[in-house]
């Protein structure tokens, strides 16, 4: 029975392969510091050469040549080779400081293992504040500082606190049930239409729609998680793609219903508990003297998404500890194991299912009433594979990790669009955002090369041995 | 059919397509006893355990569990009324339940050839899944324990009191909070027995428990087995080529050739039967004689 290949749980979320050979590799170099200074900086120049000869044959053709319409219409070829030599040399010097002072002096100190992320203190202790506060504070600290920016920054803000939620709640499937879900954003769109049909064909308010959409989103979870229970890994993430792929045509195509790829629009937007943002009597400005201003509106929905974002990771937070979360993270470890122990896996996997269809489906309709306009064409596969990006990088199952990514991968691309010192470099027709994929890659590749579990590692046990208040050792006797 | 028997196997058969990994085979595992199932490699020793557990459908055959001494006599009734167990619930009938209803109301716990822990989980942590369906419902599955309901702290306190007792009896009690990946070899043998208990069993399968472990670890396990007949009135059925374990502690031994019984008794009865000999060591009929000389 052990060889059995049906019975092995086939693929895992764990890339420990990566993380010992870096390991092996850093313990298995010799000390630099053993070979004469001479012959060492002539080492570090040759690897510099390389280094910088790989650069120019990638970002030769992908930077210095570029297609564009010439005077009579047709394509032609234009050369630009200052960029391309800007971006050789700074591999060439970068990677020459690096080999003369970084990693030459990393590899001298053999007793560190793992120079990073073991030098690091757990960043848990301060980030969670500190993002917790910054999050709260941030409408109030823009609304003053830079008063004609805080629309834009609030919704980056919104966005990013978006991508927090579907990211906490897809780490539920993902991080903890080790269920790889490639079709995760099929959820949100459930929840996205619930609320926007039943909102614009009833009239029924968003706190009404709310746990409806939730609720809709949850039973198509289970609706997925049938099909599928049988499944692990290559196979489960190859369904659930399909799965999101065929919620996307279903809505593109039903026009009756969701009026295909028109979308729908004028989705009510939401009130504050029934008063509407609006400058007339019986708003919400009116009501509390205030004078109307467009923010009151922006300013409420970073805090709905904030609340139902916190009360997203409260909830994971206590699921985790109670016998379900440890259930699935059993599940994760070995199935057999947890059928072994009278664990129903099927219940346990559907509950996976439900539990993080819900949380989109939450987001989904949040999404549509800040919208206020939603297509199908929101609700693509770039947009799962974003969210499993933030999970993976941030670390399946870690809360903080999740939102550090979330904030990097997004904000970060906000913050790219901006940058007018790349344009000073590049030439001022460069599009940053153009690049946007690049820097997702390169973010990716750099994190799987430095943490291959994700930003944030550490396992946080759900139970310790110090929470058994022990009285005396004869009671516990006697529980056995 | 036995009455003092916790387990009775009845025409047991198991067909992988065209090859019969076991055949026929009746044997009874008695309360209260150890019973020990050996056999040379490929006899089909883990393939009866994974029919006992539910991990596969037998093709024919009856396994019937019993709670009771006097639950066997309901066997026909359940048998005729076509149903999982009788009305009483004292009688199970293990090859018609799924593998976790085995374990969660027949009671039968198992452990694997090739250790099965949590490996991410910490040691405390794989000995509180193992007790997920007293504390789900405990915990209102999930709804009551989100908002932190007394009951469910309650529960949660005596699993752990649980948790901590068989840490204790395995002397793991110092190594609760590691991850059960990072345990030594012996040390997670017996975590995934302790694990196993946890669940509660009546009858706990452990497969081949001593494999890897060295002569003062096997004895160590010897202790344990003993422990938990004697003093938790457990019925232990195990797999084990570890002859110096069988033959200390088994009561009772069953002895499988390609998926058949060649032998069924005592320790000493089996130890000298010609056919089990010759099984092991694959001797001609004439050399026979000879080597029950030597083996006794």
């Amino acid at each position: 029975m052990a060889d059995d290949p049906a019975l092995q749980p086939t693929a895992d979320f764990r890339p420990e392969g990566a993380e010992v050979q870096a390991e092996a590799r850093q313990a298995g170099l010799p000390p630099r510091s053993a070979k004469p200074v001479e012959s060492r900086s002539i080492a570090a120049l040759k690897d510099a050469a390389i280094a910088a000869f790989v650069a120019l044959a990638l970002s030769g053709p992908i930077v210095g040549l570029v297609m564009v319409p010439g005077p009579s219409k047709a394509l032609i070829v234009q050369q630009r080779w200052v960029p391309v030599a800007a971006i050789v040399a700074i591999v060439f010097i970068g990677r020459l400081l690096l080999n003369l002072f970084v990693w030459n002096r990393a590899r001298q100190a053999a007793t560190q293992p793992r120079p990073l992320a073991q030098r690091l203190p757990p960043i848990g202790a301060f980030a969670t504040p500190l993002l917790l506060v910054l999050a709260v504070g941030l409408p109030i600290l823009v609304i003053y500082a830079v008063p004609d920016q805080s629309r834009y920054i609030l919704g980056v803000g919104t966005l990013i606190l978006t991508y927090i939620m579907l990211g906490w709640g897809l780490n539920i499937v993902v991080g903890l049930a080790g269920l790889l879900d490639l079709g995760y954003v099929a959820f949100y769109a459930i929840g996205a239409y619930s609320y926007a049909l039943i909102s614009t064909e009833f009239g029924w308010s968003f706190w009404i729609c709310l746990p409806l959409a939730g609720l809709f989103a949850a039973a198509f979870g289970v609706m997925l998680g049938f099909p599928v229970l049988r499944l692990r890994g290559d196979y489960l993430a190859i369904v659930t793609l399909a799965f999101g792929e065929i919620i996307r045509l279903v809505l593109l195509n039903w026009t009756q219903l969701t009026k295909g790829p028109a979308g729908i629009n004028q989705i009510p937007r939401p009130s504050f508990f029934g008063l509407p943002f609006a400058a007339g009597p019986g708003g919400f400005s009116e009501t509390f003297g205030l004078a109307y201003s467009p923010n009151h509106r922006i300013v409420f929905l970073y805090y709905l998404i904030l609340a139902m974002a916190l009360i997203t990771s409260v909830v994971t937070i206590r699921i985790r500890n109670l016998p379900i979360g440890r259930a699935w993270e059993a599940l994760r470890y070995d199935e057999i194991a947890s059928r072994s122990l009278g664990i129903n896996t099927t219940n346990v996997k559907l509950a996976a299912f439900a539990i993080g269809a819900m949380f989109a489906g939450f987001a989904g309709s949040f999404f549509a009433t800040r919208q206020g306009f939603i297509s199908p064409e929101s609700f693509n596969f770039m947009e799962s594979a974003t969210i499993l990006a933030i999970v993976v990088l941030g670390g399946a199952g870690s809360q903080l990790g999740v939102a550090i990514a979330a904030v990097v991968m997004i904000g970060g691309l906000e913050a790219l669009r901006n940058l007018s010192l790349l344009k000073s470099v590049f030439g001022e027709n460069f599009d940053p955002t153009q690049y946007r994929l690049l820097a997702f890659g390169l973010v990716m590749v750099a994190i799987m090369v430095w943490r291959p579990r994700g930003l944030v590692s550490r396992r946080r046990p759900s139970v310790l041995l110090k929470d058994l208040k022990r009285p005396a050792t004869d009671s516990a006797r006697q529980a056995g | 059919m036995e009455t003092d028997a916790i387990l009775n196997v009845e025409h047991l058969s198991m067909r992988f397509g065209g090859l019969t990994a076991v055949d026929d085979l009746s044997f009874a595992a008695r309360r209260g006893e150890i019973t020990a199932l050996i056999g040379p490699n490929g006899a089909g020793k883990t393939t009866v355990f994974n029919c006992i557990t539910g991990f596969y459908k037998p093709t024919a055959g009856c396994l019937a569990l019993g709670h009771t001494h006097d639950a066997f006599a309901s066997v026909q009734t359940t048998v005729a009324r076509n149903a999982r167990h009788a009305q009483g619930g004292d009688l199970f009938l293990l090859e018609r339940m799924p593998e976790y209803e085995i374990a969660r109301r027949a009671r039968v716990a198992r452990t694997f050839q090739n250790i099965r822990l949590f490996s991410g989980l910490t040691a405390l942590e794989n000995l509180m899944v193992a007790q997920h369906n007293r504390l789900i419902r405990a915990s209102g599955y999930t709804v009551g324990g989100i908002f932190g309901l007394p009951p469910y702290r309650q529960r949660r306190q005596e699993a752990l009191e649980r948790a901590a007792f068989w840490l204790e009896q395995v002397d793991l009690i110092d190594r609760a909070d590691d991850p059960a990946g990072d345990l030594p070899y012996g040390a997670q043998r017996r975590l995934e027995i302790a694990r196993a208990m946890c669940t509660d069993p009546l009858l706990l399968c452990l497969d081949e428990p001593a494999a890897g472990l060295n002569l003062r670890e096997s004895g160590e396990l010897n202790a344990l087995l003993r422990l938990l007949r004697d003093e938790h009135k457990i019925s232990l059925l195990l797999i084990e080529h570890h002859m110096g374990v069988v033959m200390e502690i088994s009561d009772h031994i069953v002895v499988l050739d390609y998926g058949k019984k060649i032998a069924d008794g005592t320790p000493v009865a089996v130890r000298n039967d010609q056919r089990v000999i010759a099984a092991y060591l694959g001797v001609e009929d004439e050399e026979m004689a000879a080597a029950s000389g030597v083996s006794s």
